[in-house]
């Protein structure tokens, strides 16, 4: 019995370190998008790949065939998704020197990270933040352009027409 | 290939670039510490669970030999006379 349990606690620690050493960086990279932190400066990322790392652990005997990336990324995304108040979508300027996703919300965060990097589908991404299809969808556009087009002065999108500048006193014309 | 897939490409670069982070040494240890003493917590809750399943067992069974509810009270009123 004891034999049994410290040969299954051998073989655990082994493919979980093999699974960490495959999948860390990469896991790493997209917890750091998250947290809009610089790469080289990213505790925050690291003590939530930490604590998603010890989740997939302590279930490592009952995956069951599961992907243990794909596990990691959920307990990754929920934890960050739960510790990111206030959840509105309000640029974040925590730190204006951050990563590439710095000017973005949390979700809109989430979201690119989820389609983009990550290659998740749009349902699958919807399920996971609930939220209907259509606003993945619409935040993965939002989050493009934003990203895209730094929100330095209006900056139009490519795709629309240019706003026609209005002539100063045309709106005083309007109100009255 | 349409003018959103084209602009999704382009951050989907944005986003590989860097490719992996380094990680930092002593991550996975401090996974697996936090790992394993989440596992003990769990096993330790666990028959704590079966702990108090197998009291409350004993403490029905106790109480049912005891009290033997199934067993038809006395009766507490004289029966009727019929013959007299």
């Amino acid at each position: 019995m004891r034999e049994r349990q410290a040969a299954q606690q051998a073989r655990r620690a082994r493919e979980f370190q093999a699974f960490v050493a495959g999948a860390a960086g990469r896991l790493l990279h997209a917890a750091t998008l998250l947290t809009g932190e610089p790469p080289g400066a990213n505790p925050r990322a690291r003590a939530l790949l930490t604590a998603a790392l010890a989740s997939t652990y302590a279930s490592w005997d009952r995956l069951r065939g599961e992907d243990p990336y794909d596990r990691t990324r959920t307990a990754l995304v929920v934890r960050y998704a739960r510790g990111a108040r206030p959840w509105p979508r309000r640029p974040c300027r925590r730190r204006g020197d951050g990563g590439p996703l710095s000017r973005l919300s949390p979700q809109e965060r989430l979201v690119l990270v989820l389609r983009l990097y990550e290659g998740v589908a749009e349902e699958q991404t919807a399920a996971l933040l609930g939220l209907p299809p259509e606003r993945v969808r619409t935040l993965c556009a939002r989050a493009v352009s934003v990203v895209l087009h730094p929100p330095r002065g209006p900056a139009p999108l490519s795709a629309a027409p240019p706003v026609p500048p209005v002539p100063p006193g045309a709106l005083g014309k309007a109100a009255s | 290939m349409s003018q959103q897939e084209r602009r999704e490409a382009v951050v989907r670069e944005l986003l590989d670039a860097g490719g992996p982070a380094v990680v930092p040494p002593g991550l996975h240890e401090d996974a697996v510490r936090r790992g394993a003493r989440m596992l003990r917590r769990r096993t330790v809750a666990r028959r704590l669970l079966w702990l108090l399943l197998l009291a409350a067992v004993v403490a029905f069974a106790v109480w049912a030999a005891e009290v033997q509810p199934w067993v038809e009270p006395p009766s507490r009123t004289t029966p009727p006379l019929t013959r007299w």
